[in-house]
Order: structure tokens, then sequence, then C-alpha cells
């Protein structure tokens, strides 16, 4: 026991002593915030307003069409395509007139430079509000009506809610939220899966071609080595994730804090009116972004946070326990060449990769049976049941599932373990000797 | 004619006593060992001894089945059949490896690791205290002259300075039975006459040593018990001494004033080879090296030299290995000086 703490403290200490864990643990935050910063900033800075001149041939447009930070609408009749320059334009925008012979309907922008794609979206925006306008006047409707319409349909009387009913129990179902929490939750998982799992195979390897496997099992047994290095890894595995969250938590509120608040503003009001170069931050407005958090933390909070965590973390652990030791008995089958590696990855990373595969699928059908089959066989539980978790227990995902689930995935990771370790022991101690699946799976099953 | 029962009680419990002295004095045991793998019989059916406090060298040519014998006596394997008895108990894997040291051929370090943090962890995991460790470490480093390495990484080392690491690893702990696997392979000469020289301490002060090599000179040098072992069977067993006897072929090398002529010598020797003032014999059957002075003398040829010639551990390793015949030159034991 004392043996296998030694080698669990090895592992995790030469691990987060590291350069490169060092380097991951503070860059990743500082790139990703600094990343989301820039764009923000350059989504900003770009609302420079451009000066379009507008040939309105048809007359339809004149006054519909509305000046917004990224764009500033000018009507010209003695503009064209070869003086809108020499005006002091940006652009020239010509509109033509629909009952002209030869007809032609056809809106053109023309523009020296490329005018991004926030004022195209801009402009679009504006002439399609203004043909609507248009039609809809035509067809009698007043605008004064349309705009009491407007503003009505957002406090309305009739709203869509789609309700979860199960005997008496009415639950309002919201499968957006449900959709976000079960995919990032999924996609967490499968990244972990990879990195980390890679991360045993790459330090097996490392013993094995170091020669240090057989100095190691004269003092330990390779059953403990390997599961030293797994759970060195995983601990090295929660302390870099701990760590990033506490640093987004802790870079934010402090860049927050420093950001004038009508620089806030801007941000906001540019993400508003210019849907297309909203960049990473959010589409929403600050209202609607308190209103979306809202309603997350309200569905979710039907489905209870404490059983979501709880899942969550056993299906990291139990999901990262299942695919290490599979990756540590990959390490130690492969010889010098890392491109044998590749190959004998496969049978571990298809699995994984198709579990992603089934999850995005489940997470618009979360009660199809290849969602139900996939939450339960362990080879790809911890990706698919964590997107339907969120869609609630017991509605979506019945006790039994999810029972079946847990178990199921315990019982897997015991399983691999046990058949990895008689893969490891055998992989270890052999060199120069390129092993085929065939052999592996030969050790893997033969009596010990 | 009948023994007196008090007799035979005495008798039995002096035989008992002395079986027990004898096995007392036994580090290891191998009775009857045997490990196949699928395709070959590694180890088929070894059986040796090794006295405490012995330099026992483990000979054979490349997949003799060697490395799988060591594996099993460390516990890394374990023998389909047989029985390993170590220090008078059988052999306990687990808790045995405390009281064994094994630096395989197929050795390393972690590159990344400094070299005092490596020398501590690996002496933890063979049960020392982080405070013994760290006595165990600093006397030995102060021997060896690496004191100034702590900080340094293997990475940063030499092949001669990992090497000289990893002996003082393997031996750390103070290991009753020393495995010691090819371990001047990399050294330059200084350094291997270094662990040479920490060997024979390390052997007189009660450490036993296996030493397992295909490098005969080396054994001729430092083994005093040696095995050989060819396609899974132990071909032969003894020391070093005996060995020799047991596979001389009567050559004597025979120096003269003058260039002898290349003769016969009537039914008492036959001549083998000339060089120089030299002449090697080889002595008939039935007669002995006294004929021949004897022989050499009534003929009134003076001679300045005689020595008997015994085959090298190469000779015999290559010839048993090999079914050959013993190749024709000689290294004389006791060279001819006038």
């Amino acid at each position: 026991m004392s043996k296998i703490w030694l080698i669990i403290k090895r592992e995790y200490l030469t691990r987060v002593r590291s350069r490169t864990f060092i380097l991951s643990t503070f860059l990743f935050p500082i790139i990703m915030i600094g990343f989301i910063a820039a764009a923000t900033y350059f989504s900003v800075k770009s609302v420079e307003t451009q000066r379009i001149a507008v040939k309105d041939k048809s007359g339809l447009f004149k006054n519909q069409l509305k000046n917004s930070p990224a764009v500033s609408f000018t009507f010209l009749d003695d503009v064209n395509k070869s003086n809108y320059r020499s005006k002091g334009f940006e652009g020239v925008l010509i509109i033509p007139n629909p009952e002209e012979v030869p007809r032609d309907t056809s809106i053109v922008l023309i523009s020296e430079k490329q005018l991004g794609m926030a004022t195209d979206d801009a402009i679009r925006k504006e002439i399609n509000s203004a043909m609507e306008n248009k039609m809809l006047l035509e067809h009698g409707i007043d605008s004064k009506v349309l705009d009491s319409i407007r503003s009505h349909s957002e406090n309305s009387a009739f709203s869509f809610q789609a309700l979860q009913v199960k005997g008496s129990e009415v639950k309002k179902s919201n499968s957006g939220t449900a959709s976000i929490i079960g995919f990032a939750s999924g996609l967490l998982i499968y990244i972990t899966l990879f990195i980390y799992g890679a991360a045993v195979m790459r330090g097996v390897m490392e013993e094995k071609m170091n020669r240090i496997a057989e100095v190691m099992v004269s003092s330990v047994k390779p059953f403990q080595l390997m599961m030293g290095k797994i759970v060195g890894i995983a601990g090295v595995g929660l302390t870099q994730f701990l760590m990033w969250i506490i640093l987004i938590l802790t870079i934010t509120t402090t860049l927050t804090a420093f950001i004038p608040s009508d620089v806030m503003h801007q941000v906001q009001q540019a993400n508003q009116n210019m849907p297309g170069a909203a960049g990473p931050v959010s589409t929403m407005g600050n209202q609607q972004n308190y209103k979306a958090m809202a309603e997350v933390l309200n569905s979710v909070g039907q489905n209870n946070w404490f059983l979501l965590i709880f899942c969550f973390l056993f299906y990291f652990v139990g999901g990262y326990l299942f695919y290490a030791s599979l990756f540590a008995a990959v390490g130690s089958v492969v010889n010098e060449d890392p491109q044998e590696a590749q190959s004998l990855m496969l049978p571990i990373t298809m699995p994984i990769v198709l579990s992603f595969i089934i999850m995005a699928n489940t997470i618009s059908n979360p009660s199809s049976s290849m969602a139900v089959w996939g939450s339960i066989i362990p080879f790809s539980s911890p990706i698919v049941m964590m997107a339907r978790l969120p869609f609630g227990v017991p509605g979506t995902v019945p006790y039994w599932q999810l029972g079946l689930s847990l178990v199921s995935l315990v019982v897997g990771f015991l399983l691999t373990t046990w058949l990895s370790g008689k893969i490891y022991r055998t992989g270890i101690l052999l060199y120069g000797k390129k092993v085929s699946l065939r052999e592996v799976g030969k050790w893997a099953f033969r009596k010990s | 004619m009948s023994v007196h029962p008090y007799f035979a009680r005495v008798l039995v419990t002096i035989l008992q006593i002395a079986q027990l002295i004898s096995f007392m004095q036994n580090i290891l045991e191998v009775k009857n060992l045997k490990k196949y793998f699928a395709t070959q019989k590694a180890v088929d059916d070894i059986s040796f001894r090794i006295n405490k406090g012995a330099i026992f060298g483990m000979l054979g040519p490349n997949g003799a089945g060697k490395t799988t014998l060591l594996r099993m006596i460390t516990g890394i394997f374990y023998p389909d059949s047989g029985e390993i008895v170590f220090d008078g108990k059988k052999f306990d894997p687990i808790n045995d490896s405390v009281g064994i040291g094994y630096m395989p051929e197929e050795r390393g370090l972690y590159k990344k690791m400094k070299i005092g943090e490596q020398a501590l962890y690996l002496a933890q995991l063979k049960g020392l205290s982080r405070n013994e460790a760290m006595k165990k470490i600093k006397v030995w480093f102060e021997r060896l002259e690496m004191q100034s390495w702590w900080n340094k990484k293997v990475e940063d080392l030499s092949k001669g300075m990992s090497q000289k690491l990893q002996f003082v690893t393997t031996v750390l702990h103070e290991p009753k039975l020393i495995i010691l696997d090819e371990p001047f392979s990399g050294l330059d000469p200084v350094n291997a006459n270094l662990i040479k020289d920490e060997i024979f301490r390390l052997s007189q002060n009660g450490s036993t040593i296996i030493f397992s090599t295909h490098r005969m000179e080396q054994v001729e040098e430092i083994c005093n018990h040696i095995a050989l072992i060819n396609k899974g069977h132990k071909i032969l067993d003894g020391t070093v001494r005996q060995v020799k006897q047991d596979f001389k072929q009567n050559l004597f090398s025979i120096g003269f004033e003058s260039e002898p002529e290349l003769k016969n010598g009537e039914g008492i020797f036959e001549a083998v080879a000339t060089k120089d003032n030299t002449l090697v014999v080889k002595i008939k059957e039935g007669k002995k090296p006294h004929d021949v002075l004897l022989y050499f003398l009534n003929m009134g040829i003076e001679i300045i030299s005689f020595n008997e010639i015994l085959p090298s551990l190469n000779d015999i390793f290559i010839r048993l290995v090999e079914g050959t015949p013993m190749s024709r030159e000689f290294r004389e034991v006791g060279t001819a000086s006038r």
C-alpha cells in the first residue's frame, strides 16, 4: 500500500512540477480570456460607421433604411459606381427600378474594399425589414398596428411552453438549455478521456522505452505500477481543472472590475447590432443574458443540481478509469515506433469518437434506443449519459437506466483494468518485438 | 550386524545438523525450475545452489534463458513449476524483493527526474524510510564522488555516469542477494574498475552476487562459481577452478633456450604447436607431466619453463555452446619467463 502511494506521489509531483504543466495551467485561461477580450475589442473597434451612398431608382426605400453604428445611409440621386469615392463614401448601394425594362431586381452593393461581414449584415437586415414593412403596408397593415403587434408579442398572452407531464408531476421542459448543459459536459468528458488517457499512455511508453520498467517491477508489482500511474495522472487532471476554474473566475472578475462601464455598454451595443460580428462573448444583451441564465438555472434546478454534479464526477472518474487502463495497456505494447502507437490506439479511440457522435445525436433525441443503449454500455456511457441527464431524471432517464449505467461502468472499469493489467504485465518487459493485436488479445485472456 | 539405536539417533541428528548448516549456507536454491512460453521452453528444469557470499557467474549465449531465470529469481515472473528457496525459506516475491537488488540488462532511469530524488524514490520502494535512504545515499555518493550530482537530471548525465547511478540504486538498500546483468556494459575501464572493486567490497561484507554476462574474461576475474546455461538447460555448474580442471586437455607449454624442433615424444606426448622458443605438447593418456620432463632431461635439452595450459572459460563456453572443438589458440596460465 505504501509503495503504490509512493508511485502515485511521484507520478503526481513530477507532472505537476513540470514546466509544461505550469505553462499549460496558467497560459490556457490567459490565452482563452485574452482571445475573448481581443475578439470583443476588435468587434467594438470595428464599429467604424461605414458611409454608404444609396441610389434608389425605385424610390421605395426612401427613409426606410435606418442608420446604425455600423452603417449610415445617404440617399443621393447623382451618385454612381464611378463617383461615390470622390463624394466620400465607402460604398454605393444601387437599387434598381423594378418597373424598368429590362427588368432587374437585384440590389447591388459596390465598394472598393471588402466592407466586412458586420456591414453586409446590417445592410441586408435593413433592406429586408424595409421590404417587409413595405409589403405589410401594401396589404393594408398600418405601421402603427404593426408596431403594437410587435411590442405585444414580446409580453404576449400566448407564449410557447413545453411541459413534461408524468402522472401528477408537471415540469417545464426546456430542451434548449438541457442540450447545452448535456453537450458541454459530454464534450468535457470526451476531451478529458483523450488528454489524460494519452498522458497515461505516454507515461507507460516512457517507462518502457527508457528501460525503467524492469527495474521497477523488481520492487513493485506491475499492477501497482500501472494503477499508481493512472491514479497519479487523475490527480494531475483534477488539479489542472480546479486551477483553470479558479484562474478563469479570478481573471474575469478582476477584468470586469477594471473595464469602464461605457466600454461594457458599447460591447453590448455592438453585439446587439451586429449579429454577424458577435464574437464569442454572447449574441444576447445583458438582460437577455440574465434571463437565459435564470432559465438555465431554473430548468436544471428541476433536474436536481446535486444529482447532476454527482453524476458528472462519477462519469468523469469512471470514464477516465475505464479508458486509462486501456491506454496504459497500449502504451505497454508499443515499441520504439510512435507510428505503432497510432495504429494500436485505434481500437480505443474508435469507441470514444463513436460515443461523441452518439452524444451529438442524443441531444436532439434523448430517448432514442441508440441514446438509451449508448448511455448504458460502459464504452460510451460516460459521454452519452451526461448528455441525457440534463433532460431530466426520472423523466427522460428512468432510474433503472441510470442505475444500470452506473453499475455497468463500475463493472466495466474493473474488467478493463483487470484485462489491461495482464497485457501490461507482459508488454512492459517485451523489447524489440512488434506485437500484433491478436497476440495482445491472447495475453489478455490467458490464465495467469 | 545391528546398529545401536542410540548411535543411530546421534547419527541422524548429526546428519540433520549438517544438512541444516549446508542449507543455511545457501542464500538461494533453485529446484527444477521451469518456464515455458508459447513458442519455446525458456527455462527447462534448471537447478542450482548459491552459497552465501559467493560471486556466482551465470553464463550463456543470447537467448539461453538467463533473463527469464533471473526474472523468476527476482519475482518478476512466476515459474510454471519448480521451487525457489531464498535464505532458507520459500521465496516470496512480494516480501523478499527487499532482500534482492536487481540490475537488469535492459535498465534505465526516469530521464526528467533529479538524481537525488531518483535514488531516494527507488530506495523507498525497496522499503527504506526517507531518512535511512538519505543517509545511505550520502555515503554512497561520497564514496563514488557523485555528491555534486544531486540536483542534476538523468538526461544530463553521460552513459557511464548513469550506469554508476544505476549501480548505486541497485545496492543501496544493502540486499542479501545482488543480481547484476551485464553490469559493465557502457562503462569505461576506470569506472568499470571502480564498480568491480565495489562488487568485491559488497561480497566481503556478506552480500551474495549473481553476475550474468557473456564476457568471459570478466567472469574469470570476478567469479568463484559459475553455471552455464544454454537453450533453457543448465549444462555446467561448478567452481571456476573445477570447471577448468574438468575441461583441461593435458596441454603443457615448454620453454627452451632455443627454437625446438616440432616432434612427437615417443608415446609420451604429441607436439601441438610451436611458437618462438616454446613448444605446446599434449600428454598422452596414462602419462604424466613428470614423464615429459624426464624425456627432455634424458635428451639433454635444457628446459627453462614448464606450464600447464588450462582452457579459458571462453573456450569452454564456445565448445559447449557450439559443440565445436576447442580453438587451437591457448592462453597460458602462468607465462613462461626467463
